[in-house]
């Protein structure tokens, strides 16, 4: 098949389409997700497809949801779990955390809990404090889950597609402010391997190293530098637990510079663990001390300005890296 | 709520006695796991007894080869009610590598897969939505079985109970939710964390059959979860309230001191071992020495299963990195060998 042009929010919908398709074991589990085709639209039309046995309207029970796809995973189904929004994770964190990622330990291996909870997440609607938040770090904290955190519509479907042939719980955040972005779908063809990151741009100057749509505020940060001059190497994570670093520490090694950006709030983020892994593993090459730039340690507030304002901005990343590599101060120091 | 379920099968002779040698079984492991943590044996002392709770009996054997179910803290009697193995059980709460879970999960987190145990849980009320998830399966496969969720009185008082009460009802779903009310949430009298005791009122208003059993009586317990497993495998979810009482401490460092000694010589007469037992001669069903032959063999298996665990080895200490994922994915990498890769590579080293 030839690569298509579609959104984000489709790409999603094609891999749940074709994962249904190819296993009568996948059902859809959340509230809203039928009937109502989801609160982002990504279910549309699946319930008219595959009935109501397997695209299942539920009550709002985000605990209790997140609990019966445990136990329809542990005895053979696929469950696919919606959580509206990955700030409801506080109501869930006790069946995601202490039952989905620790089942398989716990009983010694015997019973593995092959789960997807599909959520989405971030800033861009004004959705305020409760509605658009990044924590991607709570989930990064479980050993045992798996984090999946597409930046791309290609990587939309095909880390979903693969999500869903893992043996063992995950968690697939989409950000909110992607759904409409479009981009170049190939099913025949990811970005990458399952569980990697994957360079999406090249530069000998200084790395990026984000994901999600920090990514694309990365890509534009780097043509910005370009323009200047300074070439800036960007890495996205993809898959952020378990966590295979072994491509940033190579690009860091070869630029000696890094910035780590993320939408959350900074303090204890992805950032700052990738700060602290780079800061050991490539001490020796580093020419700067590496960077964080995330969410400032706030509530999102609901003012359009003041939400803009409160996360990365391709400027702010691209004055950052220039700082960092000329140690010319920007107009804002 | 107004449908009509089967008759109930007329008791044969044979299953009372093989009730009461479940039980005593129970009882008999349960005061060796005691007897394991005296020793210093035991895999710390989160060890949450059954005894008094071996009523237990008449639901498992309500239930057949193929259902599944979860248990709570205080589960023991549960999974050996299904056929565990008192060997493996025992290892495994004593942390050992021949226990059902490698020695990774304990008395808290026992499970095997083929006896349909899909795990003891140390959250309360976090395996119950378990068991809807797994009626979910039942149904979208049309495979007949049932799910149970076995917990205490101290999960009635968990949200997420509720949650998956009203979704099995709403799902018409296979699965029965069995409340062994011993009275007591760790050391807090259930009188102390109700406003109303009406445990089956609140089944009943969300649309699941509701019974209690007195704890006391094993086929009681039984003929209540019969008919209400009959009823779950036709789509009717249901909930049973076991009454007992609580024998011993919340865990084995618990002495009670909340509770007075007359309460608690009052509550260990509603013995549903001694009764059956009763039962059993006075009904002619069994004399005192075949009675007797079962004690012995019982106690001889027990003893036979704590020196089992105490002989078996420790897990190899590498153990601790396998199945945090399933076979395929990189084990997470021990911290020494990732101090060393740092302190090994670079212009410093």
């Amino acid at each position: 098949m030839t690569a298509v042009q579609t959104t984000y929010r489709e790409a999603i919908r094609l891999a749940l389409l074709d994962a249904m398709a190819e296993d009568g074991d996948v059902i859809l589990i959340g509230e809203e997700v039928g009937v109502y085709g989801g609160a982002y639209g990504v279910t549309k039309g699946l319930i008219e497809l595959y009935g109501a046995h397997r695209v299942i309207d539920s009550p709002i029970s985000e605990a209790g949801i997140v609990g019966v796809a445990v136990g329809a995973a542990m005895t053979g189904l696929r469950p696919v779990v919606e959580l509206m929004y990955v700030d409801f994770a506080g109501l869930v964190m006790d069946q995601l955390a202490n039952q989905a990622a620790k089942s398989r330990y716990m009983f010694g291996g015997q019973i593995g809990v092959p789960m997807v909870l599909r959520t989405q997440g971030g800033t861009g609607r004004s959705a305020a404090a409760q509605h658009s938040q990044s924590l991607e770090a709570w989930m990064l904290h479980v050993p045992g889950l798996r984090l999946v955190m597409p930046a791309t519509v290609n990587d939309a479907y095909h880390l979903l597609r693969e999500a869903l042939r893992q043996p063992d719980p995950v968690v697939f955040i989409e950000h909110k402010g992607l759904y409409t972005m479009k981009g170049v779908l190939d099913v025949t063809t990811p970005d990458g391997p399952w569980g990697a990151p994957v360079l999406r741009r090249a530069g000998a100057d200084l790395t990026f190293v984000t994901y999600s749509r920090m990514l694309h505020e990365c890509l534009a940060a780097a043509e910005t530098l370009a323009a200047q001059g300074i070439e800036a190497e960007v890495i996205d994570l993809r898959c952020l637990n378990p966590m295979d670093d072994a491509a940033v520490m190579a690009s860091v090694r070869q630029t000696g510079r890094a910035i780590v950006v993320t939408e959350a709030a900074v303090t204890g983020s992805v950032a700052s663990e990738l700060a602290a892994r780079i800061g050991e593993a490539c001490f020796d090459w580093l020419e700067e001390p590496v960077l964080r730039i995330g969410g400032e340690d706030i509530p999102i507030p609901v003012s359009p300005a003041l939400e803009r304002g409160s996360i990365p901005s391709a400027a702010l990343i691209a004055e950052a890296g220039r700082w960092l590599v000329s140690r010319k101060a920007p107009a804002w120091a | 709520m107004n449908q009509t379920l089967p008759d109930i099968a007329p008791l044969s002779n044979t299953a009372p006695q093989s009730r009461y040698r479940m039980m005593r079984r129970i009882r008999s492991f349960e005061e060796r796991v005691g007897e394991l943590f005296l020793k210093g044996e035991s895999a710390g002392s989160m060890l949450h007894l059954s005894i008094g709770e071996e009523a237990v009996v008449g639901v498992t054997d309500a239930m057949t080869e193929g259902d599944t179910f979860t248990t709570h803290h205080r589960g023991h009697g549960v999974f050996l009610g299904r056929g565990a193995d008192p060997a493996r059980m025992m290892a495994e709460i004593a942390g050992k590598e021949a226990g059902y879970c490698r020695g990774k999960g304990g008395s808290m987190h026992i499970a095997d897969r083929t006896l349909g145990h899909l795990g003891a849980n140390a959250i309360v009320g976090g395996g119950i939505p378990h068991v809807v998830g797994a009626g979910l399966t039942y149904r979208n496969r049309g495979t007949g079985q049932v799910s149970v969720a076995f917990y205490g009185d101290g999960a009635m008082q968990q949200g997420i109970l509720y949650e998956a009460m009203n979704m099995a009802a709403l799902w018409r779903l296979p699965v029965i939710f069995c409340c062994i009310n011993n009275q007591y949430g760790m050391g807090t009298r259930i009188d102390r964390a109700v406003g109303k005791l009406a445990f089956g009122e609140r089944a009943e208003a969300f649309g699941l059959a509701a019974r209690s059993a007195d704890g006391r009586d094993v086929e009681a317990a039984h003929e209540a979860a019969d008919e209400l497993i009959r009823g779950a495998r036709a789509g009717q979810p249901g909930f049973l309230e076991i009454v007992s009482y609580r024998f011993y401490g919340h865990a084995r460092m618990d002495k009670s001191p909340y509770r007075t000694p007359e309460e608690e010589e009052a509550g260990r007469l509603t013995d549903p071992v001694a009764t059956a037992r009763d039962r059993l001669t006075a009904m002619g069903l069994a004399d005192e020495p075949a009675l007797a032959a079962i004690d012995a063999e019982a106690a001889a298996e027990m003893d036979k299963a704590l020196a089992f665990a105490i002989a078996a080895p420790a897990p190899d200490l590498s153990s601790m990195f396998q199945d945090v994922y399933a076979p395929g994915t990189p084990a997470p990498r021990p911290q020494r060998d990732r101090i060393a890769a740092i302190l090994s590579e670079g212009a410093r080293a």
